[in-house]
């Protein structure tokens, strides 16, 4: 083993001694041999390839005539390829001209504007080889939820270094708010406000879907509070296990809650879960005096989808933008140097348990709306929504896009929500049809997401897009020894 | 008689069936620079924990500036006005220096989680003058212009000026030096050793000091506590401590003469 690993390394060293002419032969031989491999499998993924490599050469150019010669010959290529190739090409291609003063803005600008218009293109989109068409709204507004949430156990993993096992709990903490509060399941009171799509008589809470997203926020936050107050005062592993335990424990009550201790209590109608939910909306009054701006009801509207992805876009702004902000603050700064070191943050006067009491309370917050939003969305929540597997499908994204790093946990956790509610299936029927196998891919998502991870922990422990300070915690490592013999 | 800042009253720290730190008497007065000194496993440190929360005392009473803080959390004893350093280095090594310095001044400042996201007027104008502050306070420290640097990047000297940087941002009355020069070559430690008594000068900081390097002990300290297997074996001015029999015996043996 030893000799083979030697063996490589010797390789690898004598193939970085080679003059650099010889390198690049080499891999661009290999690269147009796997271009041509993929492409006789199938031509649009080979031509896909092809664009990949090509765009991943660029910047070896020095020359800026050369390059921009080859990237409009790239991009008339696209153009008369597919014409959403080439303007997606294009306008990727025209930022990375900008300076970087520019860039800092005009890159998260693009990429908002692309988001907001998605509904309006999304039909014109070429298909990706591989992975099939771009996902639909639909499938857009359960990545948006999915983001929301991976952004809001970044606070708890990446900002404070606290692993939470169990997020799922908040999660459906947030989806039983808003169905306890907008559904006929408490049959025996009678109380609207501000709902939307119901009749005025109709029996149970029934309370505006907004007014319910902050509820639940706060409900989910106490919650977490309420989870953290006994359990953070542990370290590392045994904070692990504890919320794995809480995790599990949340669903369980959710799924024998229709009878709740044995007093008749019908508090989650158990197994059967609650539905419908009422519709969100701003109801006819405020419909008709903004002019159909703000529309009266989310599932009676005949661009349904489009309204519920463009509002789940709007809470992950809120979302980034607190993320953002709480980053550069005094409680962020406490957060990532209880992460560094617990001692010397509380010799300094951070204190522990509120700080982390914190942590788990915001993210439990943005997990709580997010699973509200879910629960809206999709009308209806059951206790089978809250498996353990989703606390762990969350960490992953979190972990993929690079702890601590808002850009990165936005990117991994669209990617994996993606390949969940899309992406795998479309994936397994083109391997089925193009190399003629009769694998059913989605079955395998749990193996297949294990092998991704495992993949990204050996060649990139520090995520796609991490935050500078994690790199170097990756490369350096900290050193947070425990020194107390008494818990604060 | 100058007034005690600090009195520890017969402190005690077992460790299982150990007793590291035995039934300690010891006073800090306002003001005064005080070394706390003694052979290795001696109980220095112990007893150091023992006043900044880390360790809880067995048994006994820590009183600081008129509080009772036996048995306090460390960052309730740190906001009363206890700063510390570490005897190995324990600085937040992939935060900026200034980012060090301001967690240092956590306790000092008001910022609420809603008022951070909001970004209040409040909190824009506290987080300005925390930031001028951490600044002027590197430089104070020796460390002009080296705000953005990585704390894990710096010298090592820079590193032992920046956690005194960290320590002095929680505003201390008392600041505790854990074996401070360690590592430390002569010129640095004598600039050190000129930069505690400034400390004393400047902001009128009562220092207690763990020290090994007697130079730097009997140089500064206005009274010098010697522990030996965690008994005080000796207090008093650093020029009687020197000539105490017992002291030489604690540091060089009963048969010292080869040393």
């Amino acid at each position: 083993m030893e000799d083979l690993r030697t063996g490589v390394r010797d390789a690898q060293n004598r193939f970085r001694e080679l003059p650099q002419a010889t390198r690049w032969s080499v891999w661009l031989g290999l690269e147009a041999l796997l271009v041509v491999v993929l492409g006789s499998l199938d031509l649009s993924l080979g031509v896909g390839a092809g664009v990949v490599i090509t765009i991943a050469w660029l910047n070896k150019i020095r020359d800026p005539r050369i390059r921009l010669g080859i990237e409009i010959a790239l991009v008339v290529f696209l153009l008369i390829v597919s014409t959403s190739a080439g303007v997606l090409v294009a306008i990727g291609l025209a930022l990375t001209w900008l300076p970087d003063v520019w860039k800092r803005l005009a890159v998260p600008g693009t990429a908002l504007a692309l988001v907001i218009g998605y509904p309006y293109y999304v039909g014109h989109l070429f298909t990706i080889p591989l992975f099939g068409a771009f996902p639909s709204v639909r499938t857009g507004v359960v990545m948006l939820v999915y983001v929301m949430m991976a952004l809001g156990l970044n606070v708890v993993v990446g900002y404070a270094g606290l692993l939470d096992l169990g997020y799922v709990a908040f999660y459906a903490m947030g989806a039983y708010t808003v169905a306890w509060f907008a559904s006929l399941q408490f049959a025996h009171h009678n109380f609207h406000f501000g709902a939307v799509g119901v009749a005025p008589n109709l029996i149970g809470f029934h309370i505006s879907i907004w007014l319910l997203l902050v509820l639940a926020g706060i409900l989910t936050s106490v919650t977490g509070v309420i989870i953290g107050l006994p359990t953070l005062r542990l370290r590392g592993d045994y904070l692990a296990i504890v919320t794995l335990g809480f995790g599990e424990i949340l669903p369980q009550v959710a799924r024998n809650g229709d009878h709740l201790f044995g007093t008749g209590f019908n508090l989650t109608n158990g197994p059967n879960g609650i539905t419908p939910i009422d519709p969100p909306g701003f109801g006819n009054t405020l419909s008709n005096a903004t002019g159909g701006i703000l529309p009266a009801n989310y599932l009676t509207a005949a661009n349904s989808d489009r309204l519920f992805f463009w509002t789940g876009l709007v809470l992950v702004l809120i979302t980034v933008f607190a993320s953002w902000r709480l980053r550069d603050s005094r409680l962020g700064r406490a957060w990532i140097a209880i992460r560094e070191d617990e001692t010397a943050a509380a010799a300094m006067g951070v204190p522990l348990m509120r700080t982390k009491t914190w942590a788990y309370a915001t993210g439990a917050f943005f997990g709580g709306i997010a699973g509200a939003y879910f629960a809206a969305f999709k009308s209806a929540t059951f206790p089978g929504d809250f498996f353990f597997n989703i606390s762990v499908f969350i960490l992953v994204m979190v972990i993929l896009g690079g702890m601590g790093n808002i850009w990165g946990v936005i990117v991994g956790a669209a990617f994996l929500a993606y390949l969940d509610q899309a992406g795998l299936a479309n994936t397994g029927a083109w391997l089925n049809s193009n190399l003629g196998l009769k694998i059913d891919v989605p079955l395998y998502e749990f193996g297949i997401f294990g092998v991704i991870l495992l993949v990204v922990m050996l060649f990139r422990p520090e995520g796609l897009i991490p935050s500078s300070r994690r790199k170097a915690e990756f490369q350096e490592g900290v050193h947070d020894e425990p020194l107390y013999d008494v818990q604060h | 008689m100058a007034e005690e800042l600090l009195i520890a009253d017969g402190v005690r720290k077992e460790f299982g069936g150990l007793v590291a730190v035995n039934d300690i008497d010891f006073q800090i007065p306002k003001g005064a620079i005080v070394s706390l000194i003694g052979p290795n496993g001696a109980g220095k440190t112990t007893f150091f924990n023992m006043l900044t929360g880390v360790y809880k005392p067995t048994s006994g009473r820590i009183v600081f500036d008129g509080n009772d803080v036996t048995g306090k959390p460390p960052h309730a004893i740190t906001a009363r006005g206890i700063g510390r350093t570490f005897q190995n280095i324990r600085l937040f090594g992939n935060m900026t220096a200034l980012e060090n310095v301001l967690v240092g001044m956590h306790a000092r400042l008001s910022g609420t989680i809603i008022g951070s996201v909001l970004r209040t007027p409040h909190v824009r104008k506290e987080e300005a003058e925390a930031r001028q502050r951490a600044s002027e306070l590197l430089v104070y420290s020796g460390l002009r212009n080296k705000d953005g640097e990585t704390a894990s990047n710096l010298s090592y000297g820079d590193q032992r000026r920046l956690e005194v940087a960290r320590a002095l941002a929680t505003q201390p009355k008392l600041l505790l030096l854990d074996e401070p020069t360690a590592g430390m070559n002569p010129q640095e430690t004598a600039d050190f050793t000129a930069f505690v008594q400034k400390l004393r000068m400047d902001e009128g900081l009562t220092v207690l000091l763990i020290e090994h390097d007697m130079k730097v002990v009997m140089g500064v300290s206005d009274r010098v506590t010697v522990l030996d297997y965690g008994e005080k074996i000796a207090e008093g001015e650093p020029a009687e401590v020197r000539k105490d029999p017992r002291v030489i015996e604690a540091y060089l043996g009963t048969q010292a003469g080869a040393a």
